[in-house]
């Protein structure tokens, strides 16, 4: 076997297979064979490491070096100089990547960037499948339900139950056959937590399905993972099939009479799935539509049997809750709110990315410190937390400990951990109208105050938005919020008016800047928004009119120019072609 | 199993377990409105109409899905409730097309009946241009028509096929907004596997689904109800025949799903609930004929009865019983078909007894 001087560990997470980092691992495999150099240096893929803006990222060991945005033509200097020489190549160290870590506390993510998710050895090298051996050979069933109840793990995929409840529900009802189900048909917009985990650490959720079915007398369960995510059912096949390979999952686990076996199905693309009853149903073959509860999962679930649903990121934190005791957990976080949560931050923030952090931090810490603050030097205006059911927290905001409470409090909710950094210039009406464009998109249409109040809630944004709102618009707003909140089946009806709630309640003044002023603050709206020609800049040049493509410009060579804004499409060329700066928007 | 105590309204209410709010409230002669639901289908909580507020649980409740339970403290008629109520049902007409006055369901229609009971006239969210004009209407077969565009999308129609018909013809397609009922693929109804049962018409809350041959023959405050069993086949189905008591002619077909005795309870096929135009043909024999003298003359009952027993008899005496054949028609009920071979084998004496589905 040969003994490696060096490990380069390039990750191959989505977000830098996208930016190259596969041609980039075949320009550096090819390399290292020319320069005789594949018996000294191992070259492995690795899962995500968290902050995909500076992609593709490639670590090198002993020395623990990361370069950040390499291109499969830096390979050739990467092994020359640093493989070769052991000179580190500066060029690609420039990023400051120190303070994205800094603040964080990565336990679900540990292994994430780390190991290769493709070989469960690595897995298994770090302790992996530790927690079930643990389980299964010195805990009683009951002894784990306590353990996840002491450590105060709550659901992470948004609804906050606690975990460990919810597996005595499961673990109490009458015996027979039981399921447990992953849910990873993670969609709110700009969030892939689960995605990250299930590619960079898909044994790890294995483990703790395994766990979970021990602990409830479950011996099958399903992974729900969206289509989407192609790399993450890839790799949950590998895994499963070495995980049977090696006996930690199948018939008589670890040789005992434990039997656990694990499938995966595929869901076709609607957000309203990761409801848990819409999940089972899209298991059974059925149109994925919530029901009403009770019967609870845990009485009546898949199939009719007893079946516990959790999050890909709860059942990611089980394995080592098991190992290292529940107490372990709970001394991380707020009194209710313990451990750590994943959240993944993106907007106009300068790092963009996944991050855990143990409950408690401040969204400051989260934004500024690790997010680097705000693009370009923009201002701070909101953060969108917990996705299209959750709301938009302001400057007001930023030293409130993020918990389950504080945010619910404050009118948005921790959701799957979806966190939007707006600048100031966001038009947050537009950002009211994206979510309920989306919401109302992915409604199920079964109950009317879902289907028919979020189109009609959108029908009054989208009219604010061109200028043709009214005052008692907002009243109508509220009250359709308020109702479609108190009267719709499922959760993603009951929460759809959350971004227009919270934006009402912080903004309310740009809401009413759009219906009596008619003019969008932060100048986004476009039927607000014009662009005008300043006649004492203006030269007469005529460039901007040779270039309009609907002949909005009218002025004679030599006279300031003037644009008519009924015929004006704000294309923009016209800023483009102007040679001195004459022409802006507002 | 011990029964359940509760209070609906501040009465308290005996049930049995395994029984819904809505059940037990009905059981106390207490009423909640209800729309998606139907006690010949299975209960989906989705129309959100028969909410109510149970004490200590935070969220409104559909009655027609939650259980009743051991001291539980339900409110129907709440301000809350109420409120929520008539919020849903605006919902609902938000689209719906007031054109009572055309619609053949004005008059049975149960969200005419709920906005009344709720005192709404019209949706107080609606705006120009809501009313769904999106679809035309679809009218290619000769049982009935359905008008999406009155569709409420309650699901009845669905379950109606699914869990009654059992053959999942229709179901919800797209998303939001754009939901609809509809076969699968795109296909039309008359493409699918719907055999025109017209189950699903009868259990459309509104006007989306209505019988072709009914059209124009009566409102249904004109009709009463005759109850009597099909005469198609041998099954024995119970029909409604809804009688129009002006003109004393059938108006339509319906079925009772709740009747006690009948055994389809409800469930009809495509001949017993829409080929009855037969009964009022010019051409039907009304009287019964007896032949005399080689021509065929109208008799009353008493003369053709005795004819044609005094025929059998003669027969009988002449030439022995077994030179008698009797021959019935699947088409009567099967208890139709048990005299009649009582009548061979014990009145004439012959075994000699058969009937056309042997054909």
């Amino acid at each position: 076997m040969p003994t490696y001087q060096r490990q380069v560990l390039i990750c191959g997470g989505t977000g830098c297979v996208a930016s190259g980092s596969l041609e980039l691992q075949e320009a550096l495999k090819d390399r290292l064979e020319a320069c005789g150099l594949t018996d000294r240096v191992l070259v492995l893929q690795t899962g995500c490491h968290g902050i995909c803006e500076a992609g593709p990222i490639v670590v090198i060991h002993p020395e623990g070096t990361v370069y950040t945005e390499v291109r499969p033509e830096d390979a050739a200097e990467i092994v020359e100089e640093h493989l070769r020489r052991g000179r580190h190549v500066e060029r690609l160290m420039q990023r400051d990547i120190h303070s994205f870590y800094a603040g964080q506390m990565r336990l679900t993510l540990q292994n994430c960037g780390r190991i290769d998710p493709e070989r469960i050895e690595e897995y298994i090298a770090y302790d992996g499948y530790q927690g079930l051996a643990n389980a299964l050979f010195s805990m009683t069933p009951e002894e784990v339900v306590e353990q996840v109840a002491l450590s105060g793990l709550r659901g992470r995929g948004g609804g906050g139950f606690p975990t460990g409840k919810k597996w005595e529900f499961c673990a109490r009802a009458g015996g027979g056959k039981k399921y447990v189900i992953c849910n990873a048909d993670e969609g709110d917009p700009g969030a892939f937590m689960d995605r990250s985990l299930l590619e960079g650490d898909p044994n790890a959720i294995l483990e703790g399905m395994a766990i979970g079915a021990y602990a409830m007398g479950a011996d099958e369960g399903y992974i729900y993972c969206r289509t989407e995510y192609p790399l993450a059912v890839e790799r949950l096949h590998t895994a499963i099939a070495q995980a049977e390979e090696y006996g930690l999952l199948g018939d008589n686990i670890m040789g005992t009479d434990f039997s656990f076996h694990v499938h995966i199905k595929e869901g076709a693309g609607a957000f309203v799935c990761g409801e848990e009853t819409a999940l089972m149903a899209s298991i059974e073959g059925k149109r994925g539509t919530p029901r009403p509860r009770p019967p609870f999962p845990a009485d009546s679930g898949l199939w009719g049997k007893p079946t516990n649903i959790n999050n890909v990121e709860t059942w990611g934190q089980i394995p080592q809750i098991i190992l290292k005791g529940g107490d372990w957990y709970n001394a991380v976080g707020t009194e209710r709110s313990r451990g750590t949560k994943v959240f993944a931050l993106t907007g106009k923030v300068n790092n963009t990315g996944l991050v855990e952090v143990p409950m408690g931090i401040t969204l400051r810490e989260i934004i500024f410190d690790i997010g680097g603050g705000i693009r370009k030097g923009k201002g701070f205006k909101a953060v969108q937390i917990g996705g299209p059911s959750g709301g938009c927290l302001t400057e007001e905001h930023l030293d409130l400990p993020v918990s389950y409470e504080s945010l619910s409090e404050a009118g948005a909710i921790m959701g799957s951990g979806g966190l939007v950094v707006m600048d100031d210039e966001t038009c947050i009406v537009d950002v009211a109208r994206f979510f309920l464009e989306f919401t109302q998109a992915e409604s199920c249409g079964k109950c009317p105050p879902c289907r028919e109040g979020t189109k009609k809630m959108l029908d009054i944004l989208n009219r604010i938005t061109e200028g043709e709102g009214s005052p008692e618009d907002i009243d109508t707003l509220e009250r359709l919020a308020y109702q479609i909140r108190e009267t719709s089946l499922c959760g993603l009806g009951q929460t759809a008016p959350n971004p227009v709630l919270t934006t009402l309640r912080y903004f309310r003044d740009e809401y009413m800047a759009h219906i009596e002023e008619k003019r969008c603050p932060a100048g986004v709206c476009q039927a607000l928004t014009g662009y005008s020609i300043d006649p004492d800049r203006c030269v007469g040049c005529t460039k901007c009119a040779q270039v309009c493509p609907v002949q909005a410009i009218q002025g004679e060579r030599g006279t300031p120019h003037s644009i008519d804004r009924e015929t004006c499409i704000q294309c923009g060329a016209c800023v483009k072609a102007c040679p001195v700066q004459a022409i802006s928007r507002s | 199993m011990a029964s359940i105590t509760m209070t609906i309204n501040g009465t308290t209410v005996t049930t049995e377990p395994g029984t819904t709010i809505l059940e037990a409230a009905q059981s106390a002669g207490i009423h909640i409105p209800t729309l998606c639901h139907h006690p010949a289908l299975p209960p989906v909580g989705a129309c959100r109409v028969c909410l109510v507020e149970a004490e200590g649980s935070g969220k409104l409740l559909t009655s027609c899905t939650t259980p009743a339970a051991e001291g539980m403290s339900v409110r129907t008629h709440s301000p809350r409730v109420l409120e929520a109520r008539r919020f849903v049902v605006e919902m609902i007409l938000l689209r719906h097309p007031l054109d009572c006055f055309s619609c053949p369901s004005n008059g049975n229609c149960e969200l005419q009946d709920i906005a009344y009971e709720l005192g709404i006239e019209e949706s107080s969210f609606a705006e120009e241009g809501d009313t769904c004009r999106d679809h035309p209407l679809e009218e290619d077969n000769p049982y009935f028509v359905r008008d999406l565009n009155k569709c409420i999308l309650c699901g009845r129609c669905i379950r109606a096929c699914d869990s009654l018909a059992r053959y999942h013809a229709v179901d919800f397609h797209n998303r939001g907004i754009h939901t609809m009922v509809h076969p699968p693929a795109d296909r039309t109804l008359e493409e699918s596997d719907c055999t025109f049962c017209g189950q699903c018409v009868q259990l459309c809350p509104v006007g989306a689904l209505a019988e072709k041959p009914s059209r124009g023959r009566g409102r249904p405050w004109e009709l009463h109800p005759v109850t009597t069993v099909c005469p198609y086949c041998g099954v024995g189905c119970e029909l409604e025949i809804q009688v129009n008591s002006k003109t004393g002619r059938i108006a339509n077909v319906t079925s009772d799903y709740g009747s006690p005795t009948s055994l389809n309870r409800g469930r009809t096929c495509v001949k017993g609930r829409f080929a009855w135009q037969f009964v009022h043909s010019g051409e039907r024999l009304t009287t019964p004929l007896v032949r005399r003298d080689g021509e065929l003359r109208e008799a009353s009952w008493e003369e053709a009865l005795e004819t044609a027993a005094a025929g059998l008899q003669r027969i009988k005496s002449d030439h022995g019983p077994d030179s008698l054949g009797f021959f019935s028609s699947a088409r009567c009920t099967n208890e139709e078909n048990y005299l009649m071979q009582r009548l061979a084998r014990e009145v004439v004496g012959t075994n000699n007894i058969d009937h056309c589905a042997h054909l």
